[in-house]
């Protein structure tokens, strides 16, 4: 045995094989970590983006003069004579750009998506995790889902070539593309995203509180509506909130079903316009630079920041419900 | 209220809201209906394989589905290298509580709830002015050849549309494969990154499937983003370079349904072309769900 550290055991050196093989387990991680910031760098590519073509409404002189705050939401006198009011009609010897009659329209549809979304998808969700025997809830989860799949265009399909008369025929309506009839089939494409998740956040909630609830002397309905419903609120919060912001953004249903009129009415039997149908039915006439194209990347701006916020409230709500269950959980 | 009345009205309540799934799903099944009768009788090989003719009344819709086909395969060949990654980072490369796997995270989730026809923005905004243009620049050639729409640009705004899909998935897929595979890769002297390629990534694959196949399947089905990133309605040839302009299903259907000159006549064309298109998209779908439930089962 070597007394003390006289001849310590030199550094070995790498042979070539190990040495690559260090080099290629940082060459992996390194790849890996870059695709990483891909997905952050697409999301802020997607604001900088979007928003410098809007941003030359403040930086253009001709811009300026068409576009300014007041002219976006404060109502305007379009014609002489008569009283000062909202229209957006940016093709014109006077572009009117106000935003107001964008906003009505997207609100009203959506309003009308949600009102007949959420109570069928909550409920039918309800049924699913609550009273549905174990067979019918493996059917009818896919079943449901297989909604999601549809494309949009496919919905927008349907409303045109079949709802839109029946609707008519049934309400009297004057106008046969109108809100009502956009905001139906907005329920019909955000009903499978309000169900799936809200069923999610409603077999979370754990079992004991139902076998509780039951031993109570409660019956199945007070127990579901009474105490895993609440539980599982802020789940189906979330749930709504995810819908709302797809509604908001869908585009192919509602430029096919709502008469695509930028009425400044909240008559839902009037035509409409909505936020993303704007952009998409104007975009392929406008000249590229002009201040038109950069309103309607300013619509899509306000887009972007809208669903933003939205997806961050969802996401605390998710959250808040994770903590909610696991706490009691644990306790 | 007497404990009878109590029964009675939650049997009632619980039937209603069975009512509500019943509502849902009566739905789709009215929409399939609608779209097999009405579609059914117009399918044929030479509609499936032949170009449109007589001003889009008459003829096939072989175009497209190329430009669909095509389309989502550069699309796919665009997001699961980068998806796929990505994935691997959250899962097996990043450090607990890392800051960049949160912002990732949060990158990602926010990526899913971009309304697609903003993706549509971007694609215009970016890939063909700012990428396209600069190209063009570039190269140094005076007309545009690459700063207008085109089947390239089209590709990579779905592709980053379809990020979080694919992501999601890899993840789970990820998840799914038992870490004791990985440890007992470990132990006997694997480095991590063989690990990850000779015995996670091969584990992990029908979850990665899945998630191309929902990807191709939305990619199959969105119209907005490609609006003004390269489709269009009618063109003379195929496709034939990854500058050209291309047919696609979705918008087909959009156009034939608004634009028509003659709704009754285009009817039977435009149903059957929404029936390729709706089996196109549920078919992929169920693939997807067969490759999640087996393995699930597998798992177990």
């Amino acid at each position: 045995m070597q007394q003390g550290l006289v001849g310590v055991a030199p550094i070995p050196r790498l042979s070539a094989q190990a040495r690559w093989r260090q080099v290629r387990e940082r060459l992996v991680a390194g790849v890996v970590t870059l695709a990483a910031f891909a997905g952050i760098a697409a999301l802020v590519l997607i604001l900088v983006f979007v928003a410098k073509e809007a941003l030359r409404l403040l930086v253009s002189e001709e811009a300026r003069q068409e576009v300014s705050l007041g002219k976006l939401f404060l109502p305007q006198v379009v014609r002489e004579g008569r009283p000062a009011t909202f229209m957006w009609q940016p093709v014109s010897a006077v572009p009117k750009v106000s935003m107001i009659p964008l906003f009505i329209g997207t609100l009203k549809m959506t309003l009308v998506a949600m009102v007949v979304a959420v109570p069928l998808g909550v409920a039918a969700a309800l049924y699913t995790s609550e009273f549905a025997p174990r067979r019918l809830r493996e059917v009818l989860k896919p079943t449901i889902e297989m909604l999601a799949a549809i494309p949009s265009v496919v919905i927008g399909f349907f409303l045109l070539m079949v709802l839109a008369s029946a609707l008519q025929e049934a309400l009297g309506l004057p106008s046969r593309l109108n809100a009502l009839l956009a905001g139906l089939g907005l329920a019909l494409a955000i009903v499978p995203v309000i169900y799936t998740v809200s069923e999610d956040a409603l077999t979370a909630v754990p079992r004991s509180y139902r076998e509780a609830s039951l031993a109570l002397g409660a019956t199945p309905w007070e127990t579901a509506w009474r105490v895993v419903l609440p539980a599982a609120a802020p789940g189906v919060l979330a749930a709504c909130v995810l819908g709302f912001g797809r509604a908001i953004g869908e585009t192919m249903i509602v430029l096919m079903a709502s008469g695509n009129a930028a009425l400044p009415t909240w008559q839902l039997t009037d035509s409409a316009r909505s936020m993303s149908a704007t952009i998409a039915a104007e975009m392929g006439e406008v000249v590229v630079g002009s201040t038109h194209y950069s309103l309607l990347f300013l619509i899509g701006v306000e887009l972007f920041l809208f669903t933003f916020v939205l997806n961050l409230l969802a996401a605390a709500w998710t959250r808040a419900v994770l903590r909610r269950l696991g706490g009691a959980e644990a306790r | 209220m007497s404990h009878r009345v109590r029964r009675g009205l939650s049997a009632l309540l619980s039937s209603l809201s069975g009512l509500a799934a019943l509502l849902i799903v009566s739905m789709l099944v009215v929409i399939l209906v609608d779209v097999f009768l009405g579609g059914v009788g117009h399918l044929s090989w030479e509609f499936l394989t032949q170009p449109p003719s007589e001003g889009m009344m008459e003829g096939g819709i072989f175009p497209a589905l190329y430009g669909t086909a095509v389309l989502t395969l550069l699309m796919t060949v665009a997001v699961m290298p980068v998806g796929v990654a990505t994935a691997v980072y959250l899962h097996e490369y990043a450090p607990p509580h890392s800051v960049l796997a949160r912002a990732v995270r949060v990158a990602v989730h926010n990526l899913a709830g971009v309304p697609s026809i903003v993706y549509g923005l971007f694609g215009l905004g970016f890939f063909v002015h700012f990428v396209g243009g600069g190209l063009d620049r570039a190269l140094g050639s005076r007309e545009l050849h690459w700063g207008q729409p085109s089947l390239l640009w089209a590709a990579l705004t779905l592709a980053v549309l379809t990020l979080p899909v694919v992501i999601v998935s890899t993840e789970e897929a990820l998840r799914a494969v038992p870490v004791e595979h990985r440890t007992a890769s470990l132990a006997l002297g694997a480095t991590q990154s063989q690990t990850l390629f000779r015995v996670v990534l091969p584990g992990a694959l029908p979850g990665i499937l899945t998630g191309a196949v929902l990807a191709v399947s939305r990619g199959a089905g969105e119209v907005a983003p490609i609006l003004f990133t390269g489709v269009s309605y009618y063109l003379p040839d195929l496709p034939d370079s990854l500058s050209s302009q291309f047919m696609h299903l979705g918008y087909h259907t959009y156009v034939l349904a608004t634009q028509s000159p003659d709704v009754e006549a285009s009817r039977p064309l435009l149903y059957a072309t929404v029936l390729v298109l709706l089996a196109l998209t549920f078919a992929l779908n169920l693939v997807a769900i067969l490759i999640r439930a087996r393995t699930r089962r597998r798992g177990d």
